[in-house]
């Protein structure tokens, strides 16, 4: 039996291009164990992503007894399970560390592989017997049976297939809504993401009025599908508007503390303050995921609030577990970085001379690191300041719109004026029908 | 005058059936006539003299008139236009032996060359471009060659009379690439960037259907000015968006030109990428590993100038977020070597105008202002002004070209032939709201 390796080699691939992945294996994240409790973790979630995250969080911890907590706890659920190729994998991981009980289980292997091989053949026949006798309900399901049949031994991109052949035989919005939904569960495991907010597209506009369930699974996975695709504040958008109704109902993908975490971080980054208040601290709906994760809810209560030295100390403290989450850890750099950007703008917006000292113990750092955040942002153009590095006092700019619009007509005409020149000039050539090739040629 | 003109069309006419070989032969005899003869007056006659005199190749040192050269200085500065209009090709090549290659001939520029005094050919040439010309939009042969002139005798100012109006009538295209690319050099040996961007963006975008050297070396420049002038203008025009270090060619650029002059310039391209990445010492090591390169194409100072632009950029980028910055960290930050380099830096900066700022020695500080400008000074309201004239000429013209346009029998035709023969609006010229 051909058994792919999918969720080894996604996590490869996370960890090779992952963003805090460098950083986290030069000086491995000092990740103490009462900080990430791996059991409460791993419970929020069930299916293959709990598999997936254990593994993940196996690899990128840099704690041995973690590791091999996470590794325990993973090889028991796939022994429950029938993915053949995750126990091997699993087991050369654990490399014995965990005692016999915890070695390769050939037994268990071959009986797993003769069953898969039976039912594979026992589906296939019935499938084709469905599609000689045009039975379009049937074919669907049995589509549908191999796709599971695949997804439950880890051929991820076989049962994408299958689920997306079962496609042609929808007849109701039931179906496709259900189609969708496989489809995008199998997505999110391969991490094309692309599909996922195609599929959740195709499930939206489905004529009948969904499920609330649904609709939350649907607005979460379309949020982290925009998570992915960097597109933070589309992502913010649809992580605040799943509604509560997801509750546990969408374990295999992802946790409501999860919708709450990445929805508040996206919504900091991306947010601006009125925006801030009225889509997440006065959404009732976002308000009860923000209770299921205080830290964060502290923290865009301080954000808003304008306590940044807290609000970033707050932040500071999620961060080694952030960057043990499966989908948030690339972007836990970056979506920090436009945080502390975002604080830093607010925090000079209201002045027209700011200290620096001040200034630097309000964000806990030093006034010449400061110093040059604030350089780098006057350079983009983000803050219309100007440093006075003399007597550390930032100064605020208000640009003189009069001479500015006189610069910008004036830079204008002349643009306007060497554009019809040459314009002119051209066209006379083309009209005279000068052509070097009829010329004669002299050069 | 009426019959002198009449005279002259009559001369022309029988100069132009006139035998020249028979002329060429005896061109040594033939020069004590010219004394005979007045420039002024007599313009057509002594310049088909003067010609077959230049042409011949016979040895005309032993001038009667003294310096041949005088002669046909003196000749052009005082000719009539109107009569050696009749003759511009000949004019021409009195001057330049392009068409007519023989050795020794004794033409005016060729002389100045080999006598090595470029200087004194450019009065003359002035004249006869002035004179050649029917309307001072019109290029002349004569204008790349007076351009030249002016570049080896390093005359670059001289060069501005010539280069202020503004060409639209082309008869070679040889001639506009020459003019567009000496032009300008001369715009860049005077440090008017924006100009001399201007005059290359021609030579490089003039539509062309085989790739000629001149605008490859022409795009080379341009690349180098475009360093020069638009890393130092980034944040002079304060506009949102940053502007292209190197613009990319206009989609009206020929196929020919988009398709192979990268090619031939990727050093060149390399240079601008270097320097796209703002490190000194990067553009520093590259332009030095390429230096021979450079100069074998005769760009090794314009590269140098590009190389001293990148401190200036970075200075100007200081000024837009410091207040005030002492001396050592603006060496830091934009990797001069010592406090006093960067003082010498800012203080040409200050006394080109490129920056507002003042150093205070005491304590090594350097505060930066604000441009001074209000807008308000009436000099301000004559530019203005100018520009505004300058503009509206610029948008009549426009309108008359496009009413030429609508007029022209090709361009009807071909509009007529896209759109369907009864088309419904045409008939409907009256709107309804007056049946």
């Amino acid at each position: 039996m051909d058994v792919e390796g999918e969720v080894p080699a996604a996590a490869a691939a996370a960890v090779a291009n992952g963003l805090g992945g460098a950083g986290e294996e030069a000086s491995p994240a000092p990740v103490s164990a009462e900080q990430l409790d791996v059991e409460a973790y791993a419970a929020q979630y069930s299916g293959r992503t709990r598999l997936a995250r254990l593994l993940f969080i196996a690899d990128r911890c840099g704690v041995e007894a973690m590791q091999l907590e996470a590794l325990r706890m993973a090889y028991d659920e796939i022994k429950r399970g029938e993915d053949v190729q995750l126990h091997r994998d699993v087991t050369a991981r654990i490399k014995g560390r965990l005692g016999p009980r915890y070695g390769l289980d050939q037994a268990w292997v071959d009986s797993v592989t003769r069953r898969a091989d039976q039912r594979k053949e026992k589906l296939e026949n019935e499938l084709n017997g469905y599609r000689t006798n045009l039975i379009k309900e049937s074919i669907r399901m049995g589509y549908n049976d191999i796709g599971d049949f695949f997804y439950a031994h880890g051929q991820l991109s076989d049962a994408f297939k299958s689920y997306i052949r079962t496609r042609d035989y929808c007849t109701t919005s039931k179906h496709i809504v259900q189609m969708c939904m496989n489809v995008i569960l199998v997505s999110i495991e391969l991490g094309q993401f692309a599909h996922v907010s195609n599929y959740v597209n195709k499930a939206e506009q489905t004529p009948d009025s969904l499920d609330p369930i649904v609709v939350a699974k649907l607005r979460a996975a379309a949020g982290l599908a925009y998570l992915e695709t960097k597109k933070y504040k589309l992502a913010a958008r649809k992580l605040v508007d799943t509604g509560i109704e997801l509750g546990n109902n969408y374990s295999e993908v992802i946790a409501p503390q999860d919708v709450a975490v990445y929805g508040a971080l996206c919504a900091l980054a991306s947010f601006d303050r009125s925006d801030l208040k009225s889509k997440v601290i006065d959404n009732i709906n976002f308000r009860n995921f923000l209770e299921l994760v205080p830290e964060v809810r502290e923290l865009v209560n301080d954000f808003y609030a304008s306590r940044y030295g807290s609000c970033l100390g707050h932040l500071e403290k999620l961060k080694p577990n952030l960057l043990l989450d499966i989908h948030l850890h690339e972007h836990v750099e970056t979506l920090y970085m436009d945080i502390r950007h975002k604080a830093i703008i607010q925090y000079t917006l209201p002045f027209i001379s700011v200290d620096l000292n001040t200034m630097a113990t309000a964000f806990k750092t030093s006034v010449s690191m400061l110093e040059k955040e604030l350089a780098a942002l006057i350079t983009d153009n983000k803050i219309q300041a100007r440093i006075d590095s003399h007597n550390k006092i930032l100064y605020a700019r208000h640009a003189d719109q009069r001479n500015a619009t006189f610069q910008r007509v004036l830079q204008t005409g002349n643009d306007f004026e060497r554009d019809v020149k040459s314009m002119l000039l051209r066209a006379n050539l083309l009209k005279h029908d000068y052509n070097q090739r009829n010329g004669p040629r002299k050069m | 005058m009426e019959s002198l003109e009449a005279l002259v069309a009559h001369i022309h006419s029988l100069l132009k059936q006139a035998d020249f070989d028979s002329l060429r032969a005896h061109a040594a005899t033939l020069v004590p006539f010219l004394a005979q003869l007045s420039p002024a007056t007599h313009s057509l006659g002594y310049l088909y003299l003067l010609e077959a005199c230049a042409t011949s190749g016979a040895n005309l040192t032993d001038f009667g008139g003294g310096d041949f050269l005088v002669t046909i200085a003196d000749f052009l500065t005082a000719c009539s236009a109107d009569q050696i209009r009749l003759a511009p090709d000949k004019c021409a090549c009195c001057l330049i032996s392009r068409s007519v290659p023989i050795a020794n001939a004794l033409v005016l520029k060729d002389q100045v060359m080999q006598l090595n005094v470029p200087i004194r050919g450019i009065a003359p040439l002035r004249a006869a471009v002035r004179k050649i010309q029917a309307s001072p939009e019109q290029l002349t042969t004569v204008h790349a060659d007076y351009l030249l002139l002016c570049l080896l005798a390093k005359q670059y100012k001289a060069g501005l009379s010539v280069l202020e109006d503004d060409i639209f009538d082309v008869d070679q295209p040889k001639d506009l690439f020459l003019y567009c690319y000496y032009g300008g050099m001369i715009y860049i040996g005077l440090k008017k960037f924006p100009k001399a961007l201007e005059l290359l963006h021609n030579a490089v975008t003039a539509p062309m259907s085989s790739l000629n050297a001149i605008a490859v070396e022409a795009y080379k420049k341009y690349i180098l000015v475009s360093l020069i002038q638009n890393g130092q203008a980034q944040n002079k025009n304060c506009a949102k968006r940053k502007p292209e270090l190197v613009p990319s060619f206009p989609k009206y650029t020929s196929a020919t030109a988009q398709r192979n002059l990268k090619n031939h310039a990727q050093i060149y391209l390399d240079l601008s990428t270097s320097y796209g990445n703002g490190r000194y010492t990067d553009l520093e090591t590259f332009v030095h590993s390429n230096s021979a390169i450079f100069q074998s194409h005769n760009n090794l100072g314009l590269v140098k100038q590009v190389l001293s632009s990148m401190y200036k950029r970075n200075i100007q980028r200081l000024t837009q977020t410091y207040l005030t910055l002492s001396l050592e960290d603006i060496a830091r930050s934009v990797q001069l070597d010592t406090p006093r380099d960067a003082e010498m830096h800012v203080l040409r900066m200050i006394e080109d105008g490129e920056i507002h700022a003042t150093i205070n020695q005491k304590d090594g500080m350097v505060s930066f202002h604000e441009d001074p400008e209000q807008y308000k000074s009436i000099e301000m309201v004559d530019h203005i002004d100018s520009s505004i004239q300058r503009l509206t000429a610029l948008s009549k013209k426009l309108v008359s070209i496009d009413e030429n346009m609508s007029c022209d029998p090709a361009y009807l035709m071909k509009t007529g032939r896209d759109r369907g023969r009864f088309d419904y609006d045409d008939f409907d010229t009256v709107p309804h709201k007056y049946f």
